[in-house]
């Protein structure tokens, strides 16, 4: 994966002297401290990180933490007091207004919490603007902006007007705005959080989805971890302007930088996050088709202790026998496990959530086998284990 | 106290005085072309009978409003006019008014836009707009003769000083009250300047530029019947007659007049700075 933006030591203090608050920032003082000594408020301090070419990149953090005007520095909306943003190796901040106006046409498009569409425009009006500022033939512009509707599925609203669209209709044309400027990055600042929960998930759903197919670079703001979870290729987690944490979902959640991380983690309902993948185990034995017969099978049982055991044939899962079928199969002289295997054996991926593992899990009586598309054994989810890793996710037993 | 007087009238004089004796031929001139401008206005109107006139004002207060009402007032309330004898004064006042209220706007409205954007420009408009709406109007009747003769021209200078404000005042208010968000999100798409005010600024701002520029038309119309008294004709003439010569009958007929005009414009302004909105 190729570095798209890389944000280096960048600081954003609002009021007129910042280098003092710099200087007080680099000693060590909060921002708290910093405003109650020189009234100057610091919206970011000294953060540094990287956005990899087509990844969706949240950054995260409750308001006041800095989070939006760390998103606004990237295309200088606000202006970053020190630091670097280099996007496609071309430093932003040192880029003239001229410059940097084309630079936005090219590279930014932007999806805004409250919209912000222009409600003396038509929707189609409104996807066209960034091609209309570009100059763009007409035609073009027209066809690329039905295209950009036509993703967000708003074909046929293209002549009404913002105000007689729903809330959730109103971000899709925020969406397909940015979008129809086919720039390769979207800054998107909480776009979803004035929507409501279920129209949230939806849109949450089909971003994931578009992106399948656009492969942009996106920057999303949140305030929400179960958004961010769900959305996050990477998570950046920021606190009064510092950046606390980085890294991916699971990272964040099994290993909390600090004590706020941890707390933020706590709310975050784990069945919607953990896998099966982080949960599976090594299974205690297995046995080989081609080369064990009920014997063999019988004894790797007994001597790890477990009453299944899953069958393997070169190298794929292709069932499981149980101690009750291979002492049957002793008895009558069977030579291989044929008899006995049980082929259609439920199996899950490793990407399956902890949630549906459950499911599964209360059906059987052994345990669920995890497997790749190639039906290679990864391993197996005991109930126990599934439970303690649950458990000990949520730190000693959320609330939930 | 008053041994040593504070020179601030004559000061003002000596500057009117330079002005006058550097650029008068200047705005003497000025005032012969747009003294033809009114008369081939007010000519052109009277070339029409009153009452194809009339009946175009009903039209254009139907294609502008679509609202019965006002159409059926401006109907009688210009035949009425035209019953009392009124109708040349009337036209006069009107083409006064058309004309100072568009050097109003023109000049106006770029200013509101200038101090919408800078803030330099803002602060020292704002000032100099307070100071000219509160210093009573017969006072900007007295300079404009020096540079424009008596007459019409003069009339429409003070007019247009007085009346303008409101265009400058409400068209930055318009601009600046356009969301910030938008304004961003503009911005965020690599608009220029000149993009931003004429794709966003502008469109939203239009039913407050509007409602500066009714007031406009309303103060116009109110310095018009004022500037009869150096030479402007037109009802404001009438009124003044009638009150050099003490006849309150003729007084009063040409108030009404004044009053059926001011309403007709209102009624038709307001509606074009609310139709937007919808």
């Amino acid at each position: 994966m190729e570095e798209k933006i890389a944000i280096e030591n960048l600081y954003k203090i609002f009021g007129p002297h910042p280098e003092k608050a710099i200087k007080l920032l680099k000693e060590g003082q909060t921002k708290d401290q910093i405003m109650e000594k020189t009234k100057h408020g610091v919206g970011v301090a000294d953060a540094s990180f990287v956005v990899n070419e087509g990844e969706i990149l949240v950054v995260m953090g409750l308001s006041g933490s800095g989070k939006s005007t760390l998103i606004r520095c990237i295309n200088r909306l606000i202006e970053p007091t020190s630091g670097k943003v280099i996007v496609n190796g071309e430093d932003v901040t040192s880029l003239s207004p001229e410059r940097l106006r084309m630079f936005r046409q090219h590279h930014f498009g932007m999806v805004f919490q409250n919209f912000a569409l222009f409600p003396h425009r038509t929707v189609i009006k409104n996807v066209e603007y960034g091609l209309e500022v570009q100059n763009v033939d007409p035609n073009i512009r027209y066809e690329r902006s039905m295209q950009a509707l036509e993703q967000v599925g708003l074909k046929g609203w293209e002549d009404v007007y913002p105000a007689q669209l729903s809330g959730g209709m109103q971000q899709r044309v925020g969406l397909a705005r940015a979008l129809a400027l086919d720039a390769d990055i979207m800054l998107m600042d909480e776009a979803f959080s004035a929507l409501d929960p279920l129209i949230r998930r939806d849109m949450q759903d089909e971003l994931l989805a578009l992106q399948e197919s656009v492969h942009k670079t996106i920057v999303f703001i949140s305030h929400d971890l179960d958004e961010a979870l769900k959305l996050g290729d990477r998570i950046v987690l920021m606190k009064d302007g510092v950046i606390v944490q980085e890294g991916t979902a699971e990272e964040i959640l099994t290993n909390p930088a600090n004590d706020y991380v941890a707390k933020f983690v706590e709310e975050v309902d784990m069945s919607k996050v953990i896998t099966a993948e982080s949960v599976m185990v090594k299974p205690a034995a297995i046995a080989s088709f081609k080369t064990d017969g009920p014997r063999a099978a019988m004894r790797k049982m007994k001597h790890a202790g477990i009453s299944s055991i899953f069958v393997r044939h070169e190298g794929n899962l292709i069932g499981m026998v149980t101690a009750d079928s291979v002492i049957e199969a002793i008895k009558n002289g069977e030579k291989s496990l044929e008899s006995s295997l049980i082929k259609d054996l439920p199996t899950v991926s490793p990407d399956t959530r902890a949630i549906d593992l459950f499911q599964h899990l209360a059906e059987l009586s052994y345990p669920l086998a995890v497997v790749d598309e190639n039906k290679k054994l990864k391993g197996i989810i005991i109930k126990g284990t599934l439970l303690a890793a649950l458990a000990e996710g949520r730190h000693n037993g959320g609330t939930e | 106290m008053e041994q040593f007087k504070i020179p601030i009238g004559s000061v003002i004089e000596g500057i009117i005085n330079f002005f006058v004796d550097h650029f008068a031929f200047l705005t003497k001139a000025f005032s012969k072309v747009t003294e033809h401008g009114i008369e081939m206005l007010v000519n052109l109107m009277m070339f029409f009978p009153p009452w194809l006139l009339i009946l175009f004002f009903a039209a254009l207060a139907y294609i502008l409003t679509k609202k019965r009402g006002i159409v059926l007032f401006t109907f009688l309330g210009l035949c009425l006019i035209w019953n009392l004898g009124l109708w040349p004064p009337t036209v006069s006042t009107l083409s006064l008014v058309l004309i100072s209220t568009l050097f109003a706007i023109a000049i106006g409205v770029p200013l509101g836009i200038l101090a919408a954007i800078s803030n330099i420009f803002y602060r020292i408009i704002m000032p100099i707009l307070d100071f000219m709406q509160t210093m009573p109007a017969f006072v900007y009747l007295i300079p404009a003769i020096p540079f424009f003769g008596l007459g019409p021209v003069a009339a429409i200078f003070s007019t247009v000083i007085f009346s303008m404000p409101p265009a400058i005042r409400l068209t930055c208010l318009g601009i600046k009250q356009v969301p910030k968000e938008l304004v961003e999100a503009a911005d965020a798409f690599g608009s220029s300047k000149a993009q931003k005010l004429f794709k966003l600024q502008l469109p939203i701002a239009t039913p407050t530029i509007m409602a500066g520029i009714n007031q406009t038309i309303m103060l116009a119309l109110s310095m018009v019947v004022i500037a009869a008294m150096i030479g402007a004709k037109g009802l404001g003439g009438e009124v003044w007659k009638a009150i050099q010569r003490l006849q309150p009958d003729k007084g009063f007929e040409a108030g009404i007049g004044i009053v059926i005009v001011a309403i007709i414009l209102d009624r038709i302004m307001q509606q074009f700075g609310t139709k937007k909105e919808s």
